[in-house]
């Protein structure tokens, strides 16, 4: 009998899974898109990725101990954070966007709410979103060496033809992490057999917005189209890694896909009838501040409760 | 004398509308996109503000309480049509800024707190000092407002230029958006004042975001500091329906 009875409270099943495991490997995940990014654009890109980085991680270090709180760096979501802001900027942006970006999205949309867990707004696309409306010639500027005029999707709205394979591929404009979907794909496959993420929302979100844009396009199942609008902007990129920040989506299975399928259509909406061509950034936050409603509807009944009245 | 003078130091700092009472929400995020909107504002609404309350206290003895309301409003909105057609005729330029905010002073829940609280109490000169007072203040507020954001939004400050020719405009300031940062922030600095001051050993108690102490008018049944100025306000019977018009604008 050298096993002891443990007696104590629930709950008896834990994970080995920390806050900074899934961080660290969502950050692990998102590094094919960043490399590809840096490979792509060269090495500005890399620039940008490291200022931005820093400077949403200095911002929490700095908040917390001016407010001497227990500072929260290690857990690794403000690199998350600054990554995701980063592969979110266009390349030509200039390093100052990176900081302001990174300060917004710590301190305003996170830091000012108390912290991780409890912003109500994804922070980098809150940023994100704060960079696009006030920098709007800089943040949709995406001439660099490798690439200029329009974005596949600005094209496709002018009904322009575009090469779906260099969109698949990445060799197109865009943000920095946003134009490759195979190296997306590729952490998005990590994070799925890693288990932090599902496929209810990216799947519900990928499909609701397919079926979106081909009610609604105007062209019908046009594959070639349809495979573009897939490709095309950041809809890989917000599905599988923003539309999925634990923090900001719902908790119940059900509302998971109400999200899922209210994103896709929010992101059809944009892109097809919106003036802008791309809406990924725009839909995920709205769909952000739903969250609190969707999961009051969906809340499941519990054990013992409903079902047909005596 | 002493009165007057505190009245209006009531207004502009101890109950500032904005910052203090939180009235007035839609002109003050809506307007403040520049210093001088903001200015031109609050100098309109300073203007009504110090007619309406003077007027209304003359006829306080003679409105009857169950139509006070529309009476109030009756009187409001006269002045505030004399002023809007003033401002048509000689500065069109912030007619044409203020636009549908003009005509929206009437229902400002400044003036018809105001109306309700105090001038519908008190003789007419404290009245019309009040009313230059929470005008004042509230000329400070959205004129503090609209400066920080034209400057981070545009560069400019009364539409002089001032920040260097590199700086790149923040435009989000200047929109909607803006207008709730900048307010907020504005808010944290006056707490954080009020508890520095508070650590000083100083009584702040007055000084409260929120809370006007105008428990007359207050709708927190919860709140444990019933607080009356004897001086400012002699309650005559608790008003109940108080709470219906307290934020409607």
């Amino acid at each position: 009998m050298s096993d002891l009875m443990k007696v104590s409270s629930n709950p008896h099943i834990r994970a080995k899974s920390s806050t900074s495991s899934i961080m660290m490997t969502v950050v692990i995940a998102l590094l094919p898109a960043a490399g590809f990014g840096i490979y792509n654009f060269g090495l500005d890109a890399l620039i940008l990725i490291l200022v931005t980085v820093l400077s949403t991680v200095l911002t929490e270090y700095i908040f917390e101990k001016i407010l001497g709180k227990k500072v929260t760096i290690g857990d690794y979501s403000a690199v998350v954070t600054g990554l995701l802001l980063a592969l979110n900027l266009p390349v030509s942006a200039p390093w100052w966007i990176g900081v302001i970006g990174g300060v917004f999205a710590i301190l305003v949309v996170k830091m000012l709410f108390g912290g991780l867990g409890q912003n109500f707004m994804n922070p980098a696309l809150g940023a994100r979103c704060f960079l696009l409306i006030s920098f709007t010639s800089i943040m949709t500027n995406f001439d660099c060496d490798a690439y200029t005029g329009a974005t596949p999707l600005a094209a496709l709205k002018n009904g322009e033809a575009v090469n779906i394979f260099d969109m698949v591929v990445g060799r197109t404009a865009g943000t920095i992490g946003e134009t490759s979907m195979v190296a997306i794909v590729i952490g998005a496959c990590i994070l799925i057999m890693a288990g932090v993420i599902d496929l209810r929302i990216p799947g519900s979100y990928i499909v609701s917005f397919v079926i979106f844009v081909a009610l609604f396009g105007g062209r019908g199942f046009d594959y070639a189209y349809l495979s573009a609008h897939l490709a095309g902007g950041g809809l890989m990129l917000g599905a599988f890694f923003m539309a999925t920040d634990y923090v900001t989506r719902p908790i119940t299975v059900k509302g998971q896909y109400v999200y899922g399928i209210l994103l896709g259509i929010l992101t059809g909406i944009f892109r097809i009838f919106g003036p802008s061509s791309e809406g990924v950034s725009y839909a995920i936050i709205l769909g952000n501040l739903l969250v609190p409603l969707i999961e009051k509807a969906t809340l499941p009944t519990a054990f013992g409760k409903g079902g047909a009245k005596a | 004398m002493n009165d007057i003078k505190e009245r209006l130091v009531n207004g502009l700092i101890k109950e500032n509308p904005t910052f203090v009472l939180m009235l007035g929400m839609c002109p003050t995020l809506a307007v403040t996109t520049s210093a001088m909107n903001g200015l031109g504002m609050g100098l309109t609404t300073m203007v009504v503000l110090a007619l309406s309350n003077a007027f209304i206290s003359l006829l306080r003895n003679i409105i009857p309480d169950k139509v006070r309301i529309p009476a109030f409003i009756v009187i409001i909105a006269s002045f505030v049509t004399i002023v809007e057609l003033l401002l048509e005729g000689f500065i069109p330029s912030l007619y044409d800024a203020l636009g549908i905010y003009i005509p929206l002073i009437v229902v400002n829940c400044i003036i018809l707190g105001r109306a309700e609280s105090y001038a519908s109490k008190n003789p007419v000169i404290p009245s019309l000092f009040d009313g230059i007072g929470m005008g004042l203040g509230f000329s400070f507020a959205l004129t503090c407002i609209g400066a920080v954001r034209e400057l981070i939004g545009a560069g400019t400050l009364f539409g002089l230029h001032i920040m260097p020719e590199s700086y790149i405009p923040c435009t989000i300031f200047i929109m909607a958006p803006g207008a709730f940062f900048v307010l907020a922030m504005l808010t944290a600095i006056q707490n954080k004042i009020k508890l520095i001051g508070e650590k000083k050993g100083k009584d702040m108690s007055k000084i409260q975001s929120g809370c006007g102490n105008d428990c007359l008018n207050c709708s927190d049944s919860g709140c444990t500091k019933r607080f009356y100025d004897e001086k400012a306000q002699e309650p005559k019977t608790r008003r109940i329906k108080g709470e219906e018009e307290k934020e409607h604008a």
